[in-house]
């Protein structure tokens, strides 16, 4: 069976994002050929430590692209990802589902014909064939999906799989694939970018735990945070909250900004709009906390507290505190 | 928080993507491809694969009415300009497009065939990207960030691949000063300011702008636009290309997911917190 394409999304330091090993745990399942990562090098080169993990993931190529062209443009990214996959005879390509990905993989589409997934949460092969899963309409329905075409490209769901190393760890073979990407491709300039600076807590669409805020809080993000910061977890808000400017639009979980499923969701001063519902559905657990008893959130959690959250998140925070110990 | 449009127009030594010839340049035009969608608040299903669409909860995809919202805004401010508003779909979908027409986009131009029916993200683009060429060509196209129903945002940048004119997706801001067009969008992880010359294809987000209503002269007004209504013949599309008969992915199963079980709720009579630490910890999630 032919290799498998991994994108490597990767920091301004060269460090793998978190979803990438999930990505690397589920391509190993999906070939016995070999796992191939594919580094866009824009400016940033893998670092040691980002080898020594693929290696421990069983990734036994990196690819670094590189290009006359802006490699961070989808457009020129695209050509060189089909340079490579004629280069490696690979017919699949995984990346992380993000907006930027879902750019790249409709120009793979019309460049190569291939089947495009996104947002997915599951693979297989079933007798040759590819087969997808995914939730659809805001986290209410499954879906199984087979992709009929020779190349297919999937974008996968951050916290779709629990990460597990290759049963032997190998040192990955680095390459250079150069291209020269078409006039057409670099009709787009990148005339400023500006990475979010970091947090210190994981990133919010790959968190395993997320506490968020709504108009409940009032603005008051304090002791959410101190909660997140108790449990190792992402702070996110409501679209309300962000437009109040109380916190950053970045930190948006719903349909248009964040879609989460991390395995615990805690939400404080939330209603559940069927717009946020739709971008934190899908989480493992839901934990409510809502003065109203009627807000619709109650529909979906796992675990709701009708009370005030200036009480009920400061007692939880100081009981697991207690029992951490 | 504001949400401001920015616009500071001025069309100067614009080529089309198609269409004008020199000597004869026509008025500035803006294509907006939008769809329409089952309600996302009315309880969708899929059969057979497919989301169902006749279910009379169809609307506009409301990202879509950032799309349009922006195209009137550029066209207003630079005090030229013809807004015409594209979509693809079966018979009720002309409501989308009627609606473009309310909020005061100029004509409308609505695909339907039944060999559309099936049609993946690919293959609608493909249908967009011949109806824009079919009427011409545009200055520039503008689309939603994502279709409410699907949610995968292929479109945008493959109606661009396919008309061959740069994409700049996710726009927050939007600015089109001569013949270049910027966007500040705001990603993951980064922010970038995006610069390219016209034509182009921008997707807006719902940070773009906030949407006009349609008021009632602006509906009385619409009832005498023209709504052209276009077939795969006339588009010159192969059959095959597009429908179930292109599809490039097939839903083999799709269901609704069970409710959860065993769910809890207490109000909250002094000790929730201490309840909520002890379920946590009990079912190993901290």
């Amino acid at each position: 069976m032919s290799d498998i394409l991994v994108l490597l999304d990767h920091t301004s330091t060269g460090a793998l994002r978190t979803p990438v090993r999930e990505l690397v745990t589920l391509a190993r399942d999906l070939t016995d050929g070999g796992v191939h990562g594919v580094w866009a090098a824009d400016g940033a080169e893998p670092s040691a430590d980002a080898l020594t993990e693929l290696g421990e993931l069983g990734v036994t190529h990196v690819h670094r692209l590189t290009s006359d062209a802006d490699v961070r443009v989808p457009a020129v990214l695209a050509e060189g990802v089909v340079g490579l996959l004629d280069a490696t005879g690979a017919r699949t390509l995984l990346a992380v589902s993000s907006f930027e990905n879902k750019e790249l993989a409709a120009y793979l589409a019309v460049a190569t014909g291939a089947g495009v997934v996104t947002d997915a949460d599951a693979l297989e092969r079933v007798d040759g064939t590819l087969v997808v899963g995914k939730t659809v309409f805001a986290g209410t329905w499954t879906t199984r999906t087979a992709v009929r075409t020779p190349v297919a490209v999937v974008l996968v769901k951050a916290n779709s799989v629990v990460v597990s190393p290759a049963p032997a760890a190998v040192a990955p073979q680095v390459g250079e694939h150069a291209f020269t990407a078409s006039a057409g491709a670099s009709r787009v300039r990148v005339v400023e970018r500006t990475e979010r600076p970091a947090t210190g807590r994981p990133d919010l669409g790959s968190a395993h735990i997320v506490v968020t805020g709504g108009r409940g809080t009032e603005g008051d993000f304090t002791a959410l945070e101190e909660l997140a910061d108790v449990l190792g977890g992402a702070v996110g808000a409501t679209r309300v909250a962000t437009d109040e400017g109380w916190i950053g639009h970045d930190a948006q979980i719903g349909q248009t900004g964040v879609t989460i499923s991390p395995r615990l969701y805690i939400g404080a001063g939330v209603s559940g709009a069927v717009h946020h519902r739709g971008g934190m559905q899908a989480s493992g657990t839901i934990v409510a906390i809502n003065t109203d008893p009627d807000a619709p959130i109650f529909e979906i959690a796992d675990f709701g507290v009708v009370g005030d959250l200036t009480t009920v998140v400061p007692q939880l925070t100081a009981e697991l505190r207690r029992l951490k110990g | 928080m504001t949400r401001s449009i920015v616009v500071r127009v001025r069309w100067a030594n614009r080529p089309r993507c198609t269409g004008a010839s020199e000597g004869n340049v026509p008025d500035v035009k803006i294509v907006v491809c939008v769809k329409h969608v089952p309600d996302i608040q009315s309880d969708r299903q899929i059969a057979d694969g497919r989301t169902v669409r006749d279910g009379g909860d169809g609307t506009l995809n409301e990202l879509d009415e950032n799309a349009l919202e922006s195209a009137l805004s550029l066209v207003e401010a630079a005090g030229e300009g013809e807004v015409v508003v594209l979509t693809v779909g079966p018979d009720d979908a002309v409501d989308a497009v009627r609606k473009g027409l309310q909020m005061g986009a100029d004509e409308a131009v609505h695909v339907v065939d039944e060999a559309i029916a099936g049609s993946d993200a690919i293959a609608t683009a493909r249908v967009l990207a011949a109806a824009i060429t079919h009427v011409g060509g545009a200055d520039l196209v503008v689309t939603g960030m994502a279709g409410l129903d699907g949610l995968t945002s292929l479109v945008p940048a493959a109606v661009a691949a396919l008309l061959d004119v740069p994409a700049l997706p996710l726009a927050a801001q939007l600015e089109v000063t001569g013949s270049t067009v910027r966007v500040t969008r705001h990603l993951d992880h980064a922010s970038e300011v995006l610069e390219a010359q016209l034509p182009a294809l921008v997707s807006v987000t719902d940070q773009a702008n906030e949407p006009r209503y349609p008021n009632f002269k602006g509906i009385m007004a619409a009832r005498k636009k023209p709504v052209t209504t276009l077939t795969l013949a006339d588009l010159g599309l192969d059959a095959t290309l597009v429908g179930a008969a292109g599809a490039r992915t097939e839903v083999l199963e799709a269901a609704p997911r069970p409710a959860r079980e065993d769910r809890v709720l207490v109000t909250d009579t002094g000790d929730a917190g201490v309840r909520l630490a002890a379920y946590l910890v009990e079912n190993q999630l901290v």
